[in-house]
């Protein structure tokens, strides 16, 4: 129950960061994206203000035996950079270059009701299903 | 840079960071939106907290719409075919790759993972050429 409970609050305190921080928007993922454009450093901000928290806070958690409420943690073990890892790169950042959508911005963007992002999510789910259909659970975070 | 908006995104960062500190100090798990969305369609995996989570950001999202309003919220002007075109692709992509913009460019690099940090600079790369191919080219 604990886990459940985790899950639901930093899933909302994730959601409203990418509120907040306007990433639910494309356009404005796109404007920063477009470096000949318009250009919109905002989302350089948006990371930066991510990885300023969890490259402080990571290495001090990572050097504890365990979470506090699990055994152990659950994290990546690939060390090693393959052609899957660059081609699935590769293939999400055209996805990402074409729409401006990522899985978390597109998530959250569903509840404003605009009727393409639910087409987005709609097929970034089949794309995923795909994935998992063709091959299997080696591909997993 | 008429958009630009610094404190909020700084600020909206910050609470990413936090969501992602708190999940792997209570948890022990990485909030890679990907993976905790395509666990929820592998088999085996158990996955109540994956759908909690994403419940969580639902959440969260509906609340600050009911305070804040839809207006500019969302802008999206692309083909329908782009977009579902581009919804498979970040999928799939994803998913092969092990992650995305969470997973592995917050998450991934605040560990100091290679992997990581040369996933997340091959789709800030190939989306920037993607742009200006779609926005300047054509």
């Amino acid at each position: 129950m604990s886990r459940v409970i985790v899950a639901l609050l930093t899933g909302g305190l994730f959601g409203l960061g990418l509120a907040v921080s306007g990433m639910m928007n494309p356009a404005r993922v796109l404007g920063f994206l477009d470096f000949a454009g318009d250009w919109d450093p905002t989302l350089a901000f948006v990371m930066g203000g991510a990885l300023l928290v969890t490259v402080t806070t990571f290495r001090f958690i990572l050097k504890s035996p365990r979470p506090l409420l699990e055994e152990k943690f659950y994290l990546p073990e690939k060390g090693d950079l393959d052609a899957k890892l660059l081609g699935g790169a590769v293939l999400f950042g055209v996805g990402w270059g074409l729409v401006g959508l990522c899985p978390g911005p597109a998530l959250v963007a569903v509840v404003a009701e605009v009727w393409p992002i639910v087409a987005f999510v709609a097929a970034m789910l089949v794309g995923m299903l795909l994935h998992a259909v063709t091959f299997g659970r080696s591909g997993k975070t | 840079m008429e958009n630009f908006a610094p404190l909020s995104g700084l600020v909206g960062g910050v609470m990413i960071g936090l969501s992602a500190t708190l999940l792997l100090l209570l948890s022990g798990r990485v909030a890679g939106i990907s993976g905790i969305v395509g666990g929820i369609f592998t088999k085996g995996e158990k996955s109540l907290w994956r759908v909690a989570f994403v419940v969580g950001m639902l959440f969260a999202a509906v609340g600050y719409v009911a305070v804040v309003g839809r207006e500019g919220l969302v802008e999206l002007d692309v083909s329908l075919p782009l977009v579902v075109l581009g919804g498979l692709l970040v999928g799939f992509g994803t998913r092969l790759g092990s992650g995305c913009t969470s997973g592995h460019g917050v998450c991934g690099i605040a560990r100091f993972s290679k992997r990581s940090i040369v996933a997340t600079i091959t789709f800030f790369v190939v989306a920037m050429v993607t742009v200006f191919i779609v926005r300047h080219v054509f």
